[in-house]
C-alpha cells in the first residue's frame, strides 16, 4: 500500500486531530473512544466507518496510532467525498476536502480547518510521527480506555478542538513512515481473518494492541458504534514492537502490525504505565475466556494437564522460534513437570501473545501470569491476538470463543503495565487463584525460577508421581504451605501418601497424623521440605529413597532432630518402619526379653524413657532418633489405646501415669513431653474407649503398633522395631506411671493396670534392648536417650 | 564456585560448557574433555550389578596444579564436570555435591522442556543462570 501523503493542510489538521484524540497525551496514540466519536461526527455510515478503521489497520493494530489514524482520516475525506474506500484511495484521490467532523467542537474545528485550508499541497512528513517505541514500556491500556471515558476534556493537547474541520486539501504524499504504516491496513486485513476475537475488540478495554487480535475484532465486530470506550482496545504502546521487529522472523504480519503498533502506541505505553496500575501482563478475560477454549481443545478437562508434546505442538504454530518457545515454556511450567495446567497454559500462550506483539519475554514470570494456587483468572493478556494470528492451525473456534469473551476486562492485578499490542491488559493474576491450578498446595508459584512459592514444590521427576501429586494436591486443599498437606493427613492419609511422591512423606504423613501434635506439624514441614527437597536431590543420588515401592521409613514428622541427623535417610528408614510395621524393613527383632529380664525391672521407669529413647533411637536402624522418638511416644500412647482390653487399662493407666509421667518429665526431651501430651489426649480420650477392645478414638496410631501390642507374638516378629518398643514402651510407661502413683488413683484401676503395665512393660523391655542395640551407632540418641531416662528417673521412683 | 562447567552427553560430546572468561577457556575445554576418561573408568569400576546403587557423585577426578576436576554421571549417562580452582580450599565436598545437585535438577528442567531436544546444545535461560550463580564471579 502507497504511503499516505498528506498535504500540509491536512498535516496539521490531521495533528490537530489526533491530538484531540490523544487524550493521553501520548503522541503516539488515539484514543479509540475519541477515535470513535470523531468518526462518529463525521457522520458516516457505521459500516463505513469500520471500513474505514478496517483500512486503516487500527483493527488490526487495535488502536490508533498516529498513522493509522491519518489514515483513518484520510479515509474520511474519502468516504466524505464520496469515493469507494480503498486503501489506495488515501493517496489516489486528489484535492480531498479535509474530512468534515460535526461535533460540538465544530467552531474550533472549522477555525482550524480554515487554517488548514490556507496550507498548500505538499508532503507532509509527518516527523516523528512513530517514535520509536521505547522499550517495552508498560502501557496501562486500561487506563487508554479509561480515560477515553472519562471526560474528554482531558485533551492537553495544544488544540483541542481540531477534528470538525472541513477538508480542504488533497493529501500530500506520505511521509516514508506511512508507507511503512500503510502496509498495516493491508496486513491487518490479511490478518483480519485470522484474528479471530471480534469480541475481543469491544471488550478490549484494556487490551493490549494485538495487530492481528484487532483487525479480527474489529472486523468481527459488526456493531458499528464504537463500542464503550471502556471496551474500545486500548492501544497501550508496545515498546517490544520495535524490538518485535527485529527478532520476529514468524509472523512478517506480525512485525509490520508490531511496527506500527510499536511506534504508535509507545507514548501510548508508556502513558498507560504511568498512568494506571494495570499489568502489561494482565490476561483480561476476554483473553482468558480464549485461552481456556483454547485449552480446552487439547485438553477438556480443565483441572487436568496438557502434556508437553501437545503443548509443543500447538505452541509451534505460533511460528516462534523455538528457543524462544523454548523459553516460554520455561517461564510458564512452573511445577516443571512438563506438563501445562489451565493456568500455565494461560501464562503461556499470554506470553506467547505477548512475543508475537513484539514485547520482549521477560527473565522471570511476571506476577499476573504466575499460577495461583487457586483462581486461574487473570493472566492471560499475552496477548491472544498474536497468538491468534500465529496459530493459523489454531481451531477455528479460538477466534469466536474470543470474541463473546472479551468484554470483561480483567484488571485485578495492577501491577504489570500491559504491553498493550493488541491485546488489552492481560491482567497478571499475582495472586489469582483459581482452583484449576494443580499449585494449591505443591507450587508456590513465587520465584517461577526457583518454582517454590508457597509449598515446596515437590518435584521428584516429571513423572507421573508428581502429576499426580499435583492433582492430588490440587485435589486436596488450597495447600499453601508444607504444613497444609499435614493438617489435611488425617483426612487424606491415603492421598497424602501418594501426593508425597515420596514416600517417605507417606509414611511421615500417618505417623505424623497419630501425632497431631503442633510439633509433628511443624516437624512434617520441615520433614517434608526436607523430604522434597531430599527427593528432589535424592532422586538420582539415592534411588533406594526415592524408589515409590516400599516406602521408605518415613520421618518423624514430629521431631525436629531433623536436623543433627540425616534426616532424609533416618526418616526414610524410620517412616517405613514406623508406618508399615509391619511391612517396613524391620530390624531383626531378637526375641523379647522376658519380662523378668533385667531390662524390665531396672527399665522399670527408665524403660519408660528407655523405651521412648530406644524406641525412637532404635526404631529404623537408618533413621535417627527423632522420628523415633515422636512415634516412640505416640505409638505408647497409642499402643496403650489400642492395646486390646488389656491394654485399654494400660491405655487407662497411661493417662495416669503418663500425665503424671509427663509432668515429671516436662523437664525431658520435648519430644517426651509432647509425645506426652498425646499420649494423655490419646490416653483420655481413648479411656472411655479403653472399655472396648482394639482400637481407641486415639489418632490412628500405626496400626501395627496396635497389632503389636496386642500380642507379644506380634510383637517379636514384628518388622518394626519402632512400633514393637512403642508398643513395650507403651506398656512400660503404662505400667511404670501406673504403679508408683496408682496412690493417688483409683485403685482397683491403678491395679488393673499395673497388671497390664507389668506386661507392656517387659514387651517394652524387650523393645528397648532391640532398640537400644540397632541404636548403638546413633550417639546423640542415645545421649538424649539418657538424659531422658535421667529425667524419667527420680519420677519413676517416687 | 566453579571455574568451569560442563555437560556431557551420553555420546560424550558437549551439551553445555561454560568457563570463567578470566582464563584462557580452551584449557578448560581440554580439561573437560580429558577428565572423561576418568568419568568413564569410574563408572566402569563400579560393575553392572552397581548400576542402581552406584553413586552419582563421583568425587574428585583428578587434580592438576591449579584445578580441580569434579564429576558427576547420572543415571543415563550424562555427566557434569565441574572445575573449580585449586586455591579454593574452602569449598567442601558438601557444596560440591550440591552444586552438581542443583546441577542435574536445572537439567532436569531442562528436559522437561517439551521444546528442548535431548542432544541439543542447552540453551535455556534459566540453566543460563542456575550455572551462573555458581561460576566464579569475575567482576
Amino acid at each position: 500500500m502507497e504511503g499516505l501523503t498528506l498535504s500540509d493542510a491536512e498535516q496539521k489538521y490531521y495533528s490537530d486531530l489526533f491530538s484531540y484524540c490523544d487524550i493521553e497525551s501520548t503522541k503516539k496514540v488515539a484514543a479509540n473512544g475519541r477515535v470513535l466519536e470523531l468518526f462518529r461526527a463525521a457522520q458516516l455510515p457505521n459500516d463505513v466507518v469500520l471500513q474505514i478503521m478496517e483500512l486503516c489497520g487500527a483493527t488490526r493494530l487495535g488502536y490508533f496510532g498516529r498513522s493509522q489514524f491519518y489514515i483513518a482520516l484520510k479515509l474520511v475525506a474519502v468516504a466524505q467525498s464520496g469515493f469507494p474506500l480503498r486503501v489506495e484511495s488515501i493517496n489516489s484521490v486528489k484535492d480531498l476536502p479535509l474530512p468534515r467532523f460535526v461535533a460540538s467542537k465544530n467552531e474550533q474545528e472549522s477555525r482550524h480547518a480554515a487554517s488548514y485550508s490556507s496550507d498548500s499541497e505538499n508532503q507532509g512528513s509527518y516527523s516523528g510521527v512513530i517514535p520509536p517505541p521505547p522499550g517495552r514500556g508498560q502501557v496501562k491500556k486500561g487506563s487508554v480506555s479509561h480515560d477515553t471515558v472519562q471526560p474528554r476534556t482531558a485533551t492537553d493537547q495544544q488544540e483541542p478542538a481540531s477534528p470538525v474541520v472541513s477538508p480542504q486539501q488533497s493529501p500530500p504524499t506520505s511521509p516514508h513512515t506511512w508507507r511503512k504504516h500503510s502496509r498495516h491496513p493491508s496486513g491487518g486485513n490479511s490478518e483480519r481473518p485470522l484474528a479471530g476475537p471480534g469480541p475481543f475488540w469491544s471488550p478490549f478495554g484494556e487490551a493490549q494492541s494485538g495487530s492481528a487480535a484487532a483487525d479480527a475484532v474489529w472486523s468481527g465486530h459488526s456493531p458499528p458504534p464504537p463500542p464503550p470506550q471502556e471496551t474500545w482496545v486500548s492501544f497501550a504502546d508496545t515498546p517490544p514492537t520495535s524490538t518485535l521487529l527485529t527478532m520476529h522472523p514468524a509472523s512478517v504480519q506480525d512485525q509490520t502490525t508490531v511496527r506500527t503498533v510499536a511506534s504508535a502506541t509507545t507514548a501510548n505505553e508508556i502513558r498507560r504505565q504511568s498512568s494506571s496500575y494495570d499489568d502489561p501482563w494482565k490476561i483480561t478475560d476476554e483473553q482468558r475466556q480464549y485461552y481456556v477454549n483454547q485449552f480446552k481443545t487439547i485438553q477438556p478437562d480443565l483441572n487436568g494437564f496438557i502434556p508437553g508434546s501437545a503443548a509443543k505442538e500447538f505452541f509451534t504454530k505460533s511460528k516462534l522460534p523455538i528457543l524462544e518457545l523454548s523459553h516460554i515454556w520455561e517461564l510458564s511450567d512452573f511445577d516443571k513437570d512438563g506438563a501445562l495446567t489451565l493456568d500455565e497454559f494461560c501464562a503461556a500462550f499470554h506470553l506467547v501473545v505477548a512475543r508475537k506483539n513484539g514485547y520482549d519475554l521477560p527473565e522471570k514470570l511476571p506476577e499476573s501470569l504466575m499460577p495461583k494456587l487457586i483462581d486461574l483468572e487473570d493472566s492471560a493478556d499475552v496477548g491472544d491476538q498474536p497468538g491468534e494470528v500465529g496459530y493459523s492451525g489454531s481451531p477455528a473456534e479460538a477466534p469466536p470463543s474470543k470474541s463473546p469473551s472479551m468484554p470483561s476486562l480483567n484488571q485485578t492485578w495492577p501491577e504489570l503495565n500491559q504491553s498493550s499490542e493488541q491485546w488489552e491488559t492481560f491482567s497478571e493474576r499475582s495472586s489469582s487463584s483459581q482452583t484449576l491450578t494443580q499449585f494449591d498446595s505443591n507450587i508456590a508459584p513465587a520465584d517461577p525460577d526457583t518454582a517454590i512459592v508457597h509449598p515446596v514444590p515437590i518435584r521428584m521427576t516429571p513423572s507421573k508421581i508428581h502429576m499426580q501429586e499435583m492433582e492430588l494436591k490440587r485435589t486436596g486443599s488450597d495447600h499453601t504451605n508444607p504444613t497444609s498437606p499435614l493438617l489435611v493427613k488425617p483426612s487424606d492419609l491415603s492421598e497424602e501418601s501418594k501426593i508425597n511422591s515420596s514416600v517417605k512423606f507417606a509414611s511421615g504423613n500417618t505417623v505424623a497424623d497419630g501425632y497431631s501434635s503442633s510439633d509433628s506439624f511443624t516437624s512434617d514441614p520441615e520433614q517434608i521440605g526436607n523430604n522434597v527437597t531430599h527427593q528432589r536431590s535424592h532422586s538420582g543420588t539415592s534411588p533406594d529413597n526415592t524408589a515409590p515401592p516400599p516406602p521408605p521409613p518415613r520421618p518423624q514428622p514430629s521431631h525436629s532432630r531433623s536436623s543433627s541427623l540425616d534426616m532424609n535417610r533416618t526418616f526414610a528408614v524410620t517412616t517405613g518402619q514406623q508406618q508399615a510395621g509391619v511391612v517396613a524393613h524391620p530390624p531383626a527383632v531378637p526375641p523379647r526379653p522376658q519380662p523378668s529380664q533385667a531390662p524390665g525391672p531396672v527399665v522399670h521407669r527408665p524403660v519408660d524413657a528407655d523405651g521412648l529413647i530406644t524406641h525412637t533411637s532404635t526404631s529404623p536402624q537408618q533413621i535417627p532418633e527423632q522420628p523415633n522418638f515422636a512415634d516412640f511416644s505416640q505409638f505408647e500412647v497409642f499402643a496403650a489405646s489400642n492395646v486390646n482390653e488389656e491394654q485399654d487399662d494400660e491405655a487407662e493407666k497411661h493417662p495416669e501415669v503418663l500425665p503424671v509421667e509427663k509432668a515429671s518429665d516436662s523437664a525431658s526431651s520435648l519430644r517426651v513431653a509432647k509425645t506426652d501430651s498425646k499420649i494423655e489426649e490419646k490416653t483420655a480420650a481413648s479411656v472411655p474407649a479403653n472399655v472396648s477392645k482394639g482400637t481407641t478414638p486415639l489418632a490412628p496410631p500405626p496400626k501395627p503398633v496396635r497389632r503389636r501390642l496386642k500380642s507379644e507374638d506380634e510383637l517379636k516378629p514384628d518388622v518394626d522395631e519402632h512400633t514393637q518398643k512403642t508398643g513395650v514402651l507403651a506398656a512400660v510407661l503404662a505400667s511404670q506411671p501406673s504403679i508408683p502413683r496408682s496412690v493417688g488413683k483409683d485403685k482397683k484401676a491403678i491395679q488393673a493396670s499395673i497388671r497390664r503395665n507389668k506386661e507392656t512393660n517387659t514387651v517394652l523391655a524387650r523393645l528397648n534392648s532391640e532398640l537400644q542395640q540397632q541404636l548403638k551407632d546413633v550417639l546423640e540418641e542415645r545421649i538424649s536417650l539418657e538424659v531422658q531416662l535421667e529425667q524419667l528417673r527420680p519420677f519413676s521412683h517416687l | 564456585m566453579a571455574v568451569c562447567v560442563a555437560v556431557i552427553a551420553k555420546e560424550n560430546y558437549p551439551l553445555y560448557i561454560r568457563s570463567s572468561p578470566t582464563e584462557n577457556e580452551l584449557k578448560f575445554h581440554y580439561m573437560v574433555h580429558t577428565s572423561l576418561d576418568v568419568v568413564d573408568e569410574k563408572i566402569s569400576a563400579m560393575g553392572k550389578a552397581l548400576v542402581d546403587q552406584r553413586e552419582l557423585y563421583l568425587g574428585l577426578l583428578y587434580p592438576t596444579e591449579d584445578h580441580k576436576v569434579y564429576g558427576y554421571v547420572t543415571n543415563s549417562k550424562v555427566k557434569f564436570v565441574m572445575v573449580v580452582d585449586s586455591s579454593n580450599t574452602a569449598l567442601r565436598d558438601n557444596e560440591i555435591r550440591s552444586m552438581f545437585r542443583k546441577l542435574h535438577s536445572s537439567y532436569t528442567d531442562v528436559m522437561c522442556n517439551p521444546f528442548y531436544n535431548p542432544g541439543d546444545r542447552i540453551q535455556s535461560r534459566a540453566f543460563d543462570s542456575m550455572v551462573t550463580s555458581m561460576m566464579v564471579q569475575v567482576c
